[in-house]
């Protein structure tokens, strides 16, 4: 075979042999060199460098602590918190030029699997665009505080994670930090009342509440986490070096352990919650065209929650993540029925009949009517000034004591009281003056906040609302600049009148009270007269279960009521609840009544252009286990038909361990 | 004459008898030394990468070093692959291999800026740096053209033209921008001309050509209000800035390194209370500055550990260009040496302050997938100018003797 000539073996010709040795060379004196300078550097002045590596001394990298738990009376876990890698964005190290900015955004809408589509962003103060869900979070972020980092995702998947950790020079201003997230274990199970988390605001880095916190702190916003806050918010660690003068580090990298926040126990017990949640769903579900409710069951005595609920409910496991806007406004929104709006506080409606136990308070109290007095119910009620009303269904009652007429719930015969309680002074009458003292038209001080304080009607009240009414169609006071309406529907202008406090009385009209407020001013007719402070809140403990603190506010205030008086009302309100006639005795038919006597009340409020609002309120005065129960079902009928078998089911659970059956009773009394 | 030659008939030149033993014998005329210095890198980076890195990802303390040994064990295969072919065959690629030089180092242009350097290809799970694999296909390339010319050799066109073919994919290179890599260009032309014999005096006119340039650029051009570059360009440039794309940081960067390495004193600090690396005074202590981390952990007799295994390499790296049984083979050998030589210098040298900083790797040491496999690669080219040599040694004599 013939070689070319590139392919022959090249002998090794002298002048290879040389360059190959100045190759050798070379290398060699480049070895030379690299070992002769780092002998200098390591060794020879080594000493030097090891005092300039201890002047680079310390480096602070905050590691969030976890919140504390939040458990029920009796320990059960209703809250904890799980670590979980969050995609954030730091504002300040991002891409300056826009081209750019948006570049990244894309490329990391990619990575994370996120919509790169434009959708509304309404940014505050800046009025709504259209952006992308990552720039719509940094510019909401930014718009309320400039310095945070943005939470992007928070369930990214381990490797997304890992290469945008590798590629951080690829997506600048883009981290992953730790952080913790809420878990809540029972989903919808009072979901309304622990409320939310999340970055320290600028309006609140100065409240008294949130000392301590720093700028980038996850702090409560709402319900519980909002109130007890400063216990459950642990202390944040740091990863950091302190190196002393020899350059040794003088302790463990880690300097400062995070400390996990306090647990919160709270006075909810789990089951009878689950209880009363199912019972209120049936409640609802049984009494279309319901879809809303609340309940409340408590301690009367001393104001411990035993449960508290709201329907709809939501999963408040969703806010662990970034809530997209479609997302947050599905639970802003009517046809949603406000899942995020706790019933139970936050809203206030007019009670029906179940106001009776107030009015009955103040009338005997006041001397208006005493317990001898009688009212002859035929079934028609004028009030002298030509207005004329009856009982519902035109029911005649025949001759009434105040026992018999809580326990049948004669309207006539309060409309009569509201009649002979009426007062055209500023302030009302003596039904206002008690109704006040009972806690209607204040907040209970309940330690969730977000409280609805309601509307105790009265002639100053009115009056109030007529001069509201005239400045808003004239354009003025509060409604400046809003231009003149021909009406606002705020008032009708019309003075306060004696239909105001006969409709007051029967808890209609303009009343406005919260389901917790009709549960303490129960509580006091229950317990002799003290409005006690309701409180979900029990005991802070160490993260590690020792008590730390007994959570029991003392009560409000003390009212002085005539036991005689008192005495009367109970036994009205046992009679309806266990009596024939009484108004909810069918729906505790078969109950044990010698062993927990049942007193109770229905109601029945009216509203304009919908169903009638359905409510009861019982106790059971047991020595042992006292519990008050308010129940209401927006639009769900005869406080019988609704509100008092969900009632029933959660007295069942609380004393015997089972919800038992749904028995809707047939009283049509409001 | 060779693996690959055999198949096709027409250039058997061998007995099919002697087949099996040569077979056999293939792995026998492996250089062992020169892939233990490279595995015994590997382990060195691995431990090293193990320390400095525990902490860069949460939750996966071994995220660098099981993605590193991976790398390597894909380059080791490749070294088995190659070893197995004939390198001459490369020669036929030449176009090729410098068609897909100069393509990849330009598709860079279009992809997304990565702090503001474009020298990336990103695919769904990895991404590959074009100027790496540029590297080995300017070596295999150059190589082939300056043998193609072997008669000319001495021809001031012959150098002109390596010259210009390396300088081509040099300056696309050099505005991604990764001066190193252009520089270990112009040094792979420079060596690969050394050895294939260009005379003194065209290899003293290039120094000299290169000298002029560098300092008209960078100190003469300035002075006299000549602005060949822009000011930031210039600032980028000079001393061979680098390319960790922030100049006001360089300074800083070299204190923080010679701190490290100085306070390794003689034994190193340890994993533990390397506060230089663990605190992050070191940017890019995975990569660019791995050779100041080992300093600092392992102290003088990790760094002079590190150093002796390429010194080891390069040894075994001399022998085989002494030994290549062509040209193609000794012109190969003379670019790879100068890739390694090159960036063992640079790197380590600005570490250790008396080299400007460059973002050049240090081969097989800094974490990286391409800069471990082409260093490999370059290892497997080296493996089968060695294993050709000793065959083509081997049927000689064995034809002698019969």
């Amino acid at each position: 075979m013939i070689k070319l000539p590139e392919d022959r073996r090249l002998p090794m010709t002298p002048q290879l042999a040389l360059r190959v040795a100045i190759i050798g060379s070379f290398a060699l004196a480049m070895f030379a060199i690299l070992f002769f300078r780092l002998w200098y550097l390591q060794v020879l002045s080594g000493n030097q460098y090891v005092k300039q590596a201890s002047i680079n001394r310390v480096r602070n990298v905050s590691i969030p602590a976890e919140r504390g738990d939040i458990l029920d009376r009796d320990g059960n876990l209703l809250v904890d918190s799980i670590p979980a890698n969050a995609v954030q964005i730091v504002p300040s190290d991002l891409p300056k030029s826009g081209a750019a900015r948006r570049h990244m955004y894309r490329r990391l809408a990619g990575v994370l699997n996120m919509s790169t589509k434009r959708q509304k962003c309404p940014i505050d103060g800046r009025g709504v665009h259209r952006l992308a869900p990552i720039p719509c979070a940094v510019a909401q972020e930014q718009a309320q505080l400039p310095y945070a980092n943005v939470t992007v995702k928070t369930d990214a998947h381990q490797p997304v994670l890992w290469y945008l950790s590798e590629r951080q020079a690829q997506y600048p201003g883009v981290e992953v930090h730790q952080v913790w997230l809420r878990q809540y274990p029972h989903t919808t199970l009072a979901a309304q009342l622990f409320g939310t988390v999340g970055r320290l605001t600028a309006a609140e880095v100065h409240q008294r509440r949130f000392r301590g916190a720093s700028p980038n702190d996850v702090v409560g916003q709402s319900g519980l986490e909002w109130y007890y806050d400063r216990y459950l918010r642990g202390r944040d660690g740091a990863d950091r070096v302190q190196v002393n003068a020899l350059g040794q580090p003088s302790g463990e990298l880690r300097a400062r352990q995070p400390v996990k926040g306090h647990t919160l126990k709270l006075s909810l017990d789990l089951n009878l919650q689950k209880a009363g949640q199912t019972a209120l769903q049936e409640a609802i579900d049984s009494n279309p065209p319901a879809t809303a409710g609340a309940f409340v069951a408590m301690n009367p005595t001393n104001g411990e929650v035993y449960a508290m609920g709201s329907l709809p409910t939501f999963d408040p496991n969703i806010f662990a993540k970034p809530v997209s806007q479609s997302e947050y406004e599905k639970l802003n929104n009517a046809s949603s029925g406000f899942p995020l709006f706790n019933r139970a506080i936050q809203s206030a409606y007019p009670t029906g009949s179940t106001f009776k136990g107030i009015t009955s308070t103040a009338a005997l109290q006041s001397g208006v009517w005493n317990l001898s007095d009688i009212y002859d119910d035929t079934g028609v009620y004028n009030n002298g000034v030509g207005d004329q009303r009856h009982n519902a269904g035109h029911a005649s009652y025949g001759a009434l004591d105040l026992v018999q007429a809580i326990k049948v719930s004669s309207d006539d015969f309060f409309y009569n009281l509201g009649r002979l309680l009426n007062s055209d002074s500023l302030k009302g009458g003596a039904l206002q003056q008690w109704a006040h003292k009972f806690g209607i038209g204040r907040k209970t001080g309940v330690d969730l906040g977000g409280e609805n304080p309601g509307i105790l009607p009265s002639p100053q009240w009115r009056l109030d609302r007529d001069k509201l009414e005239k400045q808003c169609e004239n354009g003025t006071g509060p409604y400046k600049g809003h231009g003149k309406h021909t009406s606002c529907g705020i008032a009708d202008g019309r003075p306060w009148s004696v239909g105001d406090n006969e409709n007051l009385a029967v808890g209609q009209g303009d009343l406005e009270a919260t389901p917790l407020q009709l549960a303490d001013a129960y509580s006091a007719i229950e317990n002799g007269g003290t409005v006690v402070k309701p409180h979900v809140g029990l005991e802070i403990d160490s993260s590690d279960g020792t008590l730390l603190q007994k959570i029991s506010p003392p009560a409000s205030r003390h009212i002085k009521i005539s036991p005689t008086y008192l005495a009367a009302i109970h036994e009205g309100l046992h009679e309806a609840a266990s009596q024939s006639g009484g108004t909810s005795a069918d729906v505790f038919a078969g109950w044990p009544q010698s062993r927990y006597p049942v007193y109770g009340k229905t109601g029945t409020a009216q509203h304009d252009n919908q169903a009638d609002q359905s409510w009861y309120v019982c106790y059971v005065p047991d020595p042992n286990k006292p519990i008050l129960v308010v129940v209401t079902v927006e639009q769900g009928g005869f406080g019988a038909a609704a509100a008092a078998p969900a009632a029933r089911q959660i007295l069942s659970q609380w004393f015997f361990g089972n919800r038992g059956k749904f028995i809707a009773g047939s009283s049509k009394t409001l | 004459m060779s693996t690959v030659g055999r198949t096709t008939p027409i250039h058997t030149t061998e007995d099919p008898v002697a087949k099996p033993r040569r077979e056999r014998g293939m792995l026998f005329m492996f250089d062992p030394l020169l892939l233990l210095a490279a595995l015994g890198l590997v382990a060195c980076s691995l431990i090293t990468l193990k320390g400095a890195t525990r902490h860069a990802m949460p939750g996966h303390p071994l995220y660098y070093v099981e993605r590193q040994g991976i790398y390597a064990a894909i380059g080791v295969l490749f070294v088995l692959l190659l070893s197995r072919i004939d390198y001459s065959r490369l020669r036929e690629y030449r176009y090729g291999m410098y068609g897909l030089l100069i393509a990849l180092n330009i598709v860079v242009y279009g992809m997304p800026a990565i702090r503001g350097s474009r020298r990336w290809i990103p695919f769904p799970l990895f991404q590959i740096q074009s100027s790496e694999f540029g590297k080995i296909l300017l070596i295999a390339s150059l190589s082939a053209f300056l043998v193609n010319r072997a008669r000319r050799l001495t021809d001031w066109s012959t150098t002109a033209r390596i010259m210009l073919l390396a300088l081509i994919p040099a300056m696309i290179v050099i505005p991604q921008p990764d001066l190193g890599t252009g520089l270990v260009y112009v040094a792979v032309a420079f060596t690969v001309l050394f050895v294939g014999g260009t005379t003194w005096k065209q290899l003293t006119a290039l120094a000299a050509l290169f000298a002029v340039a560098v300092t008209f650029v960078l100190a003469i051009g300035p002075a006299v209000g000549v602005h060949v570059l822009k000011p930031y360009q210039v600032q980028r440039l000079t001393g061979f800035l680098n390319p960790s794309h922030d100049p006001r940081n360089q300074t800083y960067n070299i204190t923080e390194s010679l701190i490290a390495i100085g306070s390794g004193e003689k034994t190193g600090r340890g994993v533990a209370h390397a506060t230089q690396t663990n605190l992050h005074f070191l940017p890019e202590n995975q990569t660019d500055f791995v050779f100041a981390v080992v300093g600092e952990t392992y102290g003088f007799v990790g760094a002079a550990v590190v150093l002796s295994l390429y010194a080891l390499l390069i040894w075994r790296a001399l022998r085989i260009l002494t030994m290549s049984k062509n040209l193609y083979g000794s012109l190969i050998v003379g670019g790879v040496l100068a890739m390694l030589m090159f960036q063992v210098l640079v790197n380590v040298g600005m570490t250790i302050g008396i080299m400007p900083i460059t973002g050049v790797p240090l081969p097989l040491m800094s974490y990286g997938g391409s800069s471990v496999i082409v260093t490999f690669i370059a290892l497997g080219l080296l493996e089968s100018i060695h294993i050709q040599a000793r065959m083509t040694a081997a049927g000689k004599s064995r034809s002698l003797v019969s």
